[in-house]
């Protein structure tokens, strides 16, 4: 708000600050989607130029059953990594961001799978979930045969992903934390309050936004997840975890089919809209006000 | 379906990813951003020749070239692509007008849709005038023709798909390699029983799996079957035989055939290769390049001896010769018609694939050229036995040599093949499923 305040329109920054911004966002966001949205009316497999097809691609799109099936497993992952992500990565975020002896060491080995190129987190993950080879041939059972099964290879991956995301979010927690006032507490220890009832009473709701940032970056990330689910399982087994980017990916450069590859695409560019879109109106989080003592 | 050394490189598919969407924004106008290699075709002074990065015959092709340009007034030169990233490059660059003038392919559909938006050269009048240059086999030759027309010619080994054993595993269980489809069904049970894994299939890649329809179909129904798919006839995947074929394919693996965790085995890391060498699977259905393959990752597995080799069962009734083979019949090299220096490109082509050195050189590294009479040599050279097996397999003119569908068929139908033969082996779907998804493909 250092920009001019309300009511002060004369005071805002003209659009020229924002040209070089809007150049960049129009050069390699808007125009890339607009050039795909063409090529989803089209019929190309990269030879010769694209032809003409109308709605083609887009009628196929429900008849395609691995489409619908994407859809279905992009859903499902995106529930399943904000479920396991969001409590961990609070509790420990909230945790961190105290005052233990324990705490800078153990923060560190939390941290660890960040520094971590997606590719060795899923190779690593991949050999030791083999059922033949790795670990998991050892632990027998169910846990013996995660990646080779159909009912249960969607929640290993999901299990990686979040392995891997989880210590992103607890930083933002840990930040959070940090910010909200001691005095809070103190008046609450006055008051008699456990810690628990402190957790549930001041951290959570002083955490409210960022609770809904990391959710957003969760739910929209995941619309993404690609090479950690190329590298794990292919999108197998059969199709159990082939998720909508995988099948948009399997499509264009496996298949060349461009045009339905490019539909597939503008789907997922939609979806993912539509989803931050209803997530920050549905939490007033667009109203960006704050909560912190002080600022009004 | 590729060689072993294109499955090899996994990790190329995540790069591949990075550039999947600057693939998507160049393809559109701005071609020429993922065509930039060099000069235009039309302005370059050399011979372009792509081809894969492979340490096994890529010294070979290098040879050939500098031989070419010691007596050529132009020049040849060699760049090479990792596997996946190099079918998209193709891809893109044959429809730029910056072509490469001699690239590297795997004949069959691959080839065909480049010949029908008529950027390749047709060889055929080239090779009836040239007496030297028939020297390939007939059946291998079909793969590189579309239409009748030679497109491609043969530039590196056969590799059918071989029925390889462990002969430890065999003898503990005091059993024979399988004649008969029946013989396998029964060994599948013995191999059960003494918790053996009868059969590796390392199922996260459909092409694996590929190989069983393949032969099935071709053993039950003959090789004109999959030649009307490949047609596009109406009605051809709904012939009985290729539900005959899709059939015995679900009932294997539902008998347990294949284990239980075969869908998250990969052969790229040389899971399978792994499981089969260390008998903890008895059978391994791969192509014949799992013998070197086999023989640099487990070297004391084939030197003891206890790797064998069969041809595919014979399917007891089934209507196809059962000496005919599957698999890759070789890769090929084929010209552009973009390119400025056609006539030489032609000649390179022909010179080279077709000299003493080159199929010499071939035969060092243990592979079996596509070429006529060449039992002597191979006898002479390491893996004699094998390489004259797989030799022997291919060269009768009668044996009908049916290329890898995935290969045959145009990209967009081969990957909706393989994904519904991952759904068909985990029993997702129906045989009459399978075949309705296939029809709907295109």
């Amino acid at each position: 708000m250092t920009w001019g305040g309300r009511g002060s329109s004369a005071l805002r920054p003209g659009f020229g600050w924002a040209a070089p911004a809007t150049v960049f966002f129009v050069a390699f966001g808007i125009l890339p989607i607009a050039i795909v949205a063409y090529l989803s009316l089209t019929r190309w497999n990269g030879q010769g130029s694209p032809q003409w097809s109308g709605l083609e691609n887009w009628r196929a799109l429900p008849d395609d059953p691995d489409a619908l099936n994407g859809l279905k497993v992009t859903f499902l992952l995106t529930l399943l990594t904000w479920l396991i992500q969001t409590p961990l990565a609070l509790l420990l975020g909230v945790w961190s961001a105290g005052r233990q002896r324990s705490r800078a060491i153990m923060s560190t080995v939390f941290f660890l799978p960040l520094l971590l190129s997606t590719t060795a987190i899923a190779l690593t993950w991949l050999s030791l979930l083999d059922p033949n080879f790795g670990l998991a041939a050892s632990l027998g059972g169910p846990l013996g045969n995660l990646l080779g099964s159909p009912d249960r290879a969607l929640y290993a991956v999901a299990f990686v992903i979040s392995w891997q995301f989880v210590p992103f979010h607890m930083l933002l927690y840990q930040a959070a934390a940090r910010q909200i006032p001691v005095s809070m507490y103190e008046d609450a220890e006055l008051s008699g309050a456990t810690p628990a009832r402190q957790f549930l009473a001041i951290t959570l709701p002083q955490l409210r936004n960022t609770v809904i940032a990391s959710s957003v970056i969760i739910i929209v990330g995941s619309l993404t997840y690609f090479e950690s689910i190329l590298l794990l399982t292919g999108g197998g087994p059969g199709t159990a975890t082939r998720v909508l980017p995988l099948h948009m990916y399997v499509k264009g450069f496996v298949g060349f089919d461009m045009g339905f590859a490019s539909a597939l695409a503008v789907l997922l560019v939609a979806v993912g809209t539509v989803l931050s879109v209803l997530i920050v109106r549905s939490t007033g989080y667009h109203k960006m006000a704050s909560d912190r003592e002080g600022y009004l | 379906m590729g060689d072993y050394v294109m499955r090899t490189v996994r990790l190329a598919k995540v790069v591949v990813c990075v550039t999947a969407l600057a693939g998507v924004i160049a393809s559109s106008g701005c071609g020429a951003v993922l065509g930039t290699a060099g000069p235009a075709a039309g302005s370059r002074n050399r011979i372009q020749v792509w081809a894969l990065q492979d340490p096994q015959n890529q010294p070979i092709i290098e040879d050939g070239i500098a031989r070419y340009n010691r007596s050529s007034i132009i020049s040849a030169e060699l760049l090479t692509f990792v596997n996946d990233a190099y079918k998209q490059k193709l891809q893109v660059s044959m429809g730029s007008p910056n072509p490469p003038d001699v690239f590297f392919n795997w004949g069959g559909g691959n080839l065909a849709q480049f010949v029908e938006a008529g950027n390749v050269v047709d060889l055929t009048t080239r090779l009836r005038r040239d007496a030297d240059a028939n020297i390939f086999l007939p059946n291998v030759m079909a793969v590189g023709q579309v239409d009748g027309r030679q497109y491609g010619l043969p530039m590196n080994g056969i590799q059918p798909v071989v029925l390889f054993y462990n002969k430890k595993v065999f003898a503990d269980a005091g059993v024979e390699p399988p004649k008969t489809y029946d013989d396998l069904l029964s060994l599948v049970d013995t191999f059960k029983q003494r918790k053996v894994t009868p059969i590796a299939l390392p199922g996260t890649q459909g092409w694996t799996e590929l190989m069983y329809l393949e032969y099935l179909l071709d053993r039950v129904g003959g090789p004109q079957k999959f030649a009307d798919i490949a047609a596009g006839r109406p009605g051809a995947w709904r012939d009985p035989a290729v539900l005959q074929a899709l059939t015995m394919c679900q009932e294997l693996a539902e008998r347990g055939a294949f284990g239980k965790n075969f869908a998250s085995i990969n052969y790229d890391n040389t899971g399978a290769s792994r499981l089969f060498a260390t008998g903890k699977a008895a059978m391994f259905l791969m192509g014949s390049w799992e013998y070197t393959s086999q023989a640099s990752n487990n070297p004391e597995f084939v030197n003891s001896g206890n790797l064998g080799w069969v041809p595919f069962p014979q399917v007891e009734g089934g209507a196809g010769n059962p000496k005919n083979v599957v698999g890759n019949p070789s890769n090929y090299f084929s010209v552009t018609s973009a390119s400025a220096h056609r006539d030489e490109a032609v000649d390179f082509v022909v010179e080279m694939t077709t000299s003493k050195e080159y199929i010499t050189a071939l035969i060092e590294t243990g592979q079996v050229p596509a070429v006529k009479g060449v039992e002597k040599e191979l006898a002479a050279s390491r893996n004699a036995e094998f390489a004259l097996f797989t030799y022997d397999m291919v060269k009768d003119p009668k044996v009908a040599f049916t290329q890898s569908w995935d290969q045959a068929l145009s990209p967009s139908v081969g990957a909706e093949l393989l994904t519904n033969l991952q759904k068909l082996f985990l029993s997702d779907i129906t045989p009459e499923e399978f075949v309705s998804a296939m029809e709907k493909a295109k």
